[in-house]
């Protein structure tokens, strides 16, 4: 065991990780999070909070990690490259380790264009690649970027995420690759709807044996609605969901979608579990916490192991 | 084929539309005039192959400009004829005096120094 | 080149307000050749603001001229004999060589008609496209000739990012995703081993980022 992660335990154990993630507020108000830590509760090993995710200004990932953390979760802390450099990255990454935070995914950060500050300068002077790198070299080396020593290493447990279903397909495991020889322990994916295209991306992981070196946990998210799988399937980047998931949600009656949709989230789980390789899963239920408990429980992942 | 058409219609003529220029329409603007069009060959007719698709994209680019300028890009417009058709000619020659009377005369009526 | 876009007229026009004697200063190289300021479009920005301010009631007088460019003192200097007749230089080069002539006629208030920005190249007739930021490091020989900090809306240098689809960034369905031309072209020159390797971050000290920049040749100097 490298750090005190919660997931690390958990993986070296040989068990099956779960995890999900929060949205911090759009204000001060600490209740917020503890109102959706509250619905996490005893259902995840370790819980993302992201940063100022699509670009639009949240409360700070690290300060809600730091709630979460009061409440007894082990937070992992999400760190994008778009509007931090190296001297703010690797003074976070400090900051954090020193309030108990044990993990860290590290993200490119969606463009600027998509928040609500789109006249925002953009920073990127490093990539997710690049900032795993740094996490290694302070972790492991005790060292800043510029060579010199460090006293007090931020044990943080690394991970980044992949994206199965973005293009280009062929160089995706290629991508993994680097990001392993860079540091990465762990890797949360896209939310996964095509079961079969993400065979295929795990086929040409183990291909490279990646699946051995770092833990992937495949992403799911619910569908609330048909309005939702449509909006999914055609508005969001690097998305992949087939057509014959959205029929079924057309052939509900509007009361029942939300229940389907759960249904197909327990039935993608089902099946990850079983693709070779796969170490865990992330479900991620943007604005539908309270869903979590269900799918979890309903995936027999409950009671949580408490290691 | 001696047809009539309105006498304030000034004819400058041109080997093609595309010898037409953004600043030599702005210029016939500065020098007073209330109203400028081209007539060219009809399209895929050009007899220097693409002149008068040239002539309407800077037409529709003059538009623009006389808009902002404030004169109204409906004083300039692209017209398109065989040479053979004489009635068009005329035609259009009409259709033009109407639209630019109903605009009424440029505001930089005088010409400009 | 250079690539610029003519500011629109109303803000052309209420930089001119307090003016009614004008130089109007064109360039022959790459505001030429990216049609924003050459002899051409200053004959039809003179025109423009001659039509609007007549509509006014109101004259004013502009001299045109096109000078070989505007980021070298001899050329600049060619005007020196009638520039002090004009209250003031509308300049249609790019940035730096509207800087260039402020520099060199200190008492003339200088306005600039275009707006810089970027350096490209020509498509087509009327189409230009970014390649290139000046980053002082240039990498080409490891992304199989195409830059990852111009084209890719991150410059992330181990692209792609998760946002790349059909070969198009998530910042716009007409932009091409940098990363993946990078790993079109390094597949069609056999090079697609580079792009296993890591490239390390950045040293941004030969950018912008480390202050404005000079160049000097010791041995050309007199």
């Amino acid at each position: 065991m490298k750090t005190k992660s919660n997931i690390e335990k958990i993986l070296e154990s040989g068990g099956f990780v779960v995890t999900s993630e929060c949205g911090p507020p759009r204000g001060a108000d600490p209740e917020v999070i503890r109102k959706k830590g509250n619905l996490l509760k005893g259902v995840v090993d370790a819980v993302n909070v992201t940063d100022n995710q699509t670009s639009v200004v949240r409360m700070s990932s690290l300060s809600a990690c730091l709630i979460l953390k009061e409440m007894g979760f082990d937070p992992i802390l999400q760190m994008v490259c778009r509007d931090r450099n190296r001297i703010a990255i690797q003074s976070d990454l400090l900051g954090a380790a020193a309030l108990g935070i044990n993990n860290i995914l590290c993200l490119s950060g969606d463009h600027q264009k998509f928040g609500d500050h789109p006249k925002a300068k953009n920073v990127f002077d490093m990539d997710s690649i690049q900032l795993i790198n740094t996490v290694r070299t302070m972790r492991d080396e005790g060292k800043f970027l510029g060579g010199e020593e460090l006293k007090g290493k931020p044990m943080l447990f690394i991970g980044a995420a992949e994206n199965p279903f973005a293009d280009p397909f062929e160089i995706r495991a290629a991508r993994l690759g680097k990001k392993v020889r860079a540091g990465v322990e762990f890797i949360q994916t896209q939310c996964i709807y095509n079961v079969e295209r993400f065979e295929r991306w795990m086929e040409m992981v183990r291909e490279r044996g990646l699946h051995e070196r770092c833990a992937i946990l495949a992403g799911v998210t619910p569908f609330k609605s048909v309005g939702m799988a449509r909006y999914m399937k055609n508005s969001v980047p690097g998305m992949d969901v087939p057509e014959e998931l959205i029929e079924r949600m057309k052939g509900v009656a509007k009361e029942k979608q939300s229940e389907e949709g759960i249904k197909i989230c327990v039935e993608t789980i089902e099946r990850l579990r079983g693709v070779a390789g796969v170490r865990g899963v992330h479900i991620m239920a943007i604005e539908w916490e309270e869903k979590v408990v269900e799918i979890a429980k309903a995936a027999g992942f409950l009671p949580r192991p408490q290691l | 084929m001696r047809l009539n058409y309105p006498t304030n219609v000034k004819v400058v003529k041109v080997p093609c539309t595309g010898r037409v220029d953004i600043l030599l329409i702005l210029k016939a603007f500065e020098s007073g005039v209330d109203g400028v069009y081209l007539a060219g060959c009809l399209e895929g007719e050009c007899h220097f192959l693409r002149g008068n698709l040239r002539a309407k994209k800077r037409v529709q680019y003059v538009k623009a400009l006389l808009d902002e300028v404030g004169l109204g890009g409906g004083r300039v417009e692209m017209y398109n004829m065989s040479s053979a058709q004489g009635q068009r000619f005329a035609e259009v020659a009409r259709e033009m005096t109407e639209k630019i009377r109903a605009l009424g005369p440029s505001p930089v009526k005088k010409k400009v120094k | 080149m250079i690539v610029a876009n003519r500011k629109p007229l109303e803000e052309i026009l209420g930089m001119l307000k307090p003016y009614k004697k004008v130089l109007l200063l064109g360039c022959n190289e790459c505001v030429t050749v990216c049609a924003t300021g050459g002899e051409r479009e200053v004959g039809v920005l003179a025109s423009e603001v001659r039509l609007s301010r007549a509509k006014e009631g109101q004259e004013i007088e502009i001299k045109e001229q096109t000078i070989e460019r505007q980021c070298d003192h001899e050329y600049i200097d060619q005007v020196r004999p009638f520039v002090g007749e004009y209250e003031v230089i509308l300049s249609m080069a790019c940035g730096a060589g509207i800087q260039y002539v402020a520099e060199k006629y200190r008492t003339k208030p200088v306005l600039p008609a275009v707006n810089t920005t970027f350096l490209g190249v020509t498509l087509e007739q009327g189409v230009w496209s970014e390649r290139c930021q000046g980053c002082g490091t240039c990498l080409l020989d490891q992304t199989g000739g195409i830059c990852p900090i111009a084209r890719c809306a991150k410059s992330l240098l181990n692209g792609p990012c998760g946002g790349s689809s059909n070969g198009k960034c998530e910042v716009d369905k007409e932009l091409d995703c940098g990363w993946q031309l990078i790993i079109d072209r390094l597949k069609e020159l056999n090079q697609l081993d580079k792009y296993e390797e890591i490239i390390p971050i950045k040293d941004w000290t030969s950018a912008r980022d480390g202050g404005p920049r000079k160049r000097i040749r010791e041995d050309l100097k007199l």
